[in-house]
């Protein structure tokens, strides 16, 4: 007898994956990413800092001074907890937007994105829903949507998100019955929109959150990159049991050291770091100790100020940039942080536009990495932090013709609604 | 087939570029790169980029293995460039390239040819802005009955292609094709078998490897279920009569010489429910990454990938044209 043809299947163990790992595909998107790193494109994509405004002579002389005094330290395994001497020196950073701390309640992570992920995975269960600004962080919901949880996007304006939004959706979800187990906030220069969460708004969050009994997520790597004037008091600074702090070194030093900080409430901290323990161990102690060594004896004020300079000028480069090349577009005017956020003509996707913009050597963000429902299309993220000031208008002015194009190209059509008088 | 030598081949991959498939093409030529130096060939892996001329007059190598999808790599101009530098190459020539790329004047040849390829129409971007466009959309769902398969006439990956079901999908899938490439195809759908056949030259005239099957879990072949492994199930070979996989092979080699390709290639069939394979496209720089076709074919055919691509590369250099 003949034998069944068998199919041959590149990944052999498809039947043992735990059920989470359904959504785990690569993307076109993913994949049209890889041109960004060649020089004729103008990327406006990925967040990322410019470190080239801080002298390498800093670091350098932390890493010698680090190496002659805690070099043995700096190379061995360390505590789950992270090193207590930059423990300490990061409350004074957070004392600056009005938090006070014990050193006890601060766990060092591998980036404040891996302090997100432990604090998922200590407390969400599949189907539990996660509320969220709309839009909100591609980072965040990924983890989120990684542990099966359902995200909740609430209606976000140039003030943050809506108070009265959140009271009626967590009216609506409790009513059918879901597990609320998180508010996520990016409440300064969210990424991606750019907006910062009122002062009004922030007492009038945490009191809907309280009485909820739900945890509020704050995480705030841009806080301190304000152009004009300072945000707000953290929402922790108002609420130190109902709220986890998320910070990070990346966006006001360097990335490449992955430190970030989680400032958890005693008993949350403590099983936080057995999570961190039976993840990773320890975080790494020698990125710790090149931070700690810098703080203790650079004036990093200064070199904030000199990042704040440095993306003041360029956020007024893009702001400029729109104005000259799509005057009729409305975008975020962000006060501090990284992005602008672009509400497109009716009727362009930016997901399908971006080979196109790509093809024109101009690369984005599209709004649907930031939401958790696959909505967005008709939103695109700008990030102005990497590109020169130069760079920033060629790459709108290519933004432009991209967008007129796919306009000419929908009216062509008559997909344009607009057009068509609707 | 090559045997391994005392002084090896000197070979540059060329991969990555500027095109869509710039990710694709990275993977392909790692793969490539790490075949041939399993195989014992002296290989330098690059990029086309600005200093490709220098680098090239620095690496001095005996042949160029191009590993380079999209434009420029497969629509012959970095052929063009190669033969302009005097560097021998794995591949098509230029010319040839450029018309097999063109999906619009692939099919022309191949009918020429007199192989079956379905019924399709070419609509550059420009009719649709000279004519009113829906009554062009009108015109092709007339003509062609749907179900139907839109997809920009030079582009590779399955980007920008779509499976039009209603007539009421026609026009975004336009717009899909049109933001890959300025010609968009609009072709029958067939029913039936999707496979892919691999053609290599080693030297003594192309052979078809055995066909892949392509049985994609979701149902349609995308990005997605080409590159994540798992989300496609493969039979090879295919689950075909001998009689009806030997005339599938066979078109597949006429495919291959009617396009005048060489060395390599991949040309994508499908065979009806009646057991007629149909032309769909052809690849003159197929995939070559873990998930891809090729490597896959060449394995089941019982040969060994570096030991391939090595006697492609001895091929490249017996040609210089």
């Amino acid at each position: 007898m003949a034998k069944e043809p068998v199919a041959t299947n590149l990944d052999g163990w498809l039947d043992a994956y735990a059920d989470r790992t359904a959504e785990l595909s690569v993307s076109e998107v993913r994949a049209l990413f890889a041109v960004v790193s060649r020089p004729e494109v103008v990327s406006l994509a990925g967040g990322m800092p410019y470190v080239k405004a801080l002298p390498q002579e800093l670091l350098i002389k932390s890493f010698n001074t680090m190496m002659r005094d805690r070099g043995n330290l700096a190379m061995q395994y360390s505590g789950g907890q992270g090193d207590e001497t930059l423990r300490d020196q990061i409350r004074e950073l957070m004392a600056l937007e009005g938090i006070k701390s014990s050193v006890e309640d601060i766990t060092l992570t591998t980036g404040s994105q891996h302090g997100l992920e432990l604090v998922a995975g200590l407390f969400l269960n599949p189907g539990d829903v996660v509320l969220a600004e709309g839009p909100s962080y591609v980072g965040a919901l990924g983890i989120f949507k990684h542990y099966q949880a359902e995200i909740s996007h609430i209606y976000t304006d140039d003030d943050g998100i809506s108070p009265e939004a959140l009271s009626e959706r967590i009216a609506t979800l409790s009513r059918a019955g879901k597990k609320i187990k998180f508010l996520y906030l990016v409440p300064n220069f969210a990424n991606p929109s750019g907006v910062t969460l009122s002062k009004t708004r922030r007492a009038k969050v945490l009191e809907i959150c309280r009485k909820n009994h739900i945890l509020v997520l704050e995480d705030n790597p841009y806080g301190l990159l304000y152009f004009d004037k300072p945000t707000p008091n953290a929402l922790r600074s108002l609420d130190e049991d109902g709220v986890i702090y998320f910070g990070s070194f990346s966006k006001i030093l360097v990335p490449g050291f992955r430190v970030g900080y989680v400032l958890a409430p005693p008993a949350i901290r403590q099983k936080l770091v057995l999570a961190q323990e039976s993840a990773i161990l320890c975080p790494s102690a020698f990125s710790q100790m090149m931070i700690s060594e810098y703080l203790a004896n650079s004036d990093w004020q200064k070199q904030i100020s000199t990042f704040r300079d440095v993306y003041k000028e360029r956020r007024d480069a893009a702001l400029a940039a729109m104005k000259q090349y799509l005057p009729k577009l409305s975008t975020t005017k962000p006060g501090g942080g990284f992005y602008l956020w672009v509400k497109l003509p009716e009727g362009i996707d930016s997901k399908a536009m971006l080979p196109v913009a790509v093809k024109n050597l101009v690369a984005y963000t599209p709004g649907t990495a930031f939401y958790g429902d696959g909505t967005g299309q008709d939103y695109l993220r700008i990030c102005y932090s990497y590109p020169t000031p130069e760079d920033i208008r060629v790459g709108i002015s290519r933004l432009a013709s991209v967008i007129n194009l796919q306009t000419e190209l929908l009216d062509t059509f008559g997909t344009n609604d607009r057009k068509r008088g609707k | 087939m090559a045997t391994k030598k005392a002084v090896p081949l000197k070979i540059v991959v060329l991969a990555g570029g500027i095109s869509h498939e710039r990710e694709v093409s990275l993977k392909s030529g790692r793969r490539v790169a790490d075949a041939l130096i399993g195989f014992g060939a002296n290989v330098v892996l690059r990029e086309p980029d600005a200093n490709l001329i220098a680098n090239i007059k620095k690496d001095k190598p005996d042949v160029i293995f191009p590993v380079l999808h999209g434009a420029t790599g497969e629509d012959g101009a970095l052929r063009d460039v190669l033969d302009m530098v005097g560097v021998p190459y794995v591949g098509a020539f230029s010319s040839s390239a450029r018309l097999a790329w063109d999906k619009s004047i692939a099919k022309v040849l191949i009918s020429r040819a007199g192989l079956l390829t379905p019924a399709s129409v070419t609509l550059p971007k420009e009719t649709f802005r000279e004519l009113d466009a829906q009554s062009v959309l009108t015109a092709v769902g007339n003509s062609l009955a749907l179900p139907l398969v839109v997809k920009p006439a030079r582009s590779g990956s399955a980007q920008g292609v779509t499976l039009v079901k209603k007539a009421s999908e026609l026009s975004r899938a336009m717009i899909d094709a049109f933001v890959y490439c300025d010609v968009a195809i609009v072709e029958k759908m067939v029913e039936g078998t999707e496979l892919a056949i691999s053609v290599i030259d080693l030297g003594a005239g192309p052979i078809a490897l055995p066909a892949v099957e392509i049985v994609p879990t979701s149902g349609e072949f995308g990005y997605r279920e080409r590159y994540t492994a798992g989300e496609t199930n493969y039979f090879i070979p295919a689950r075909l009569s001998k009689a009806i996989s030997e005339r599938a092979a066979k078109m597949a080699i006429q495919a291959h010489e009617a396009l005048g390709l060489r060395h390599l290639s991949r040309i994508d069939l499908i065979v009806d429910k009646k057991g007629q394979p149909w032309f769909l496209e052809a690849n003159v720089t197929p995939g070559l990454t873990e998930t891809s076709l090729l490597p896959q074919a060449v394995t089941a055919a019982g040969y060994d990938l570096g030991e391939v691509y090595y006697s492609l590369c001895e091929a490249g250099l017996r040609a210089r044209k």
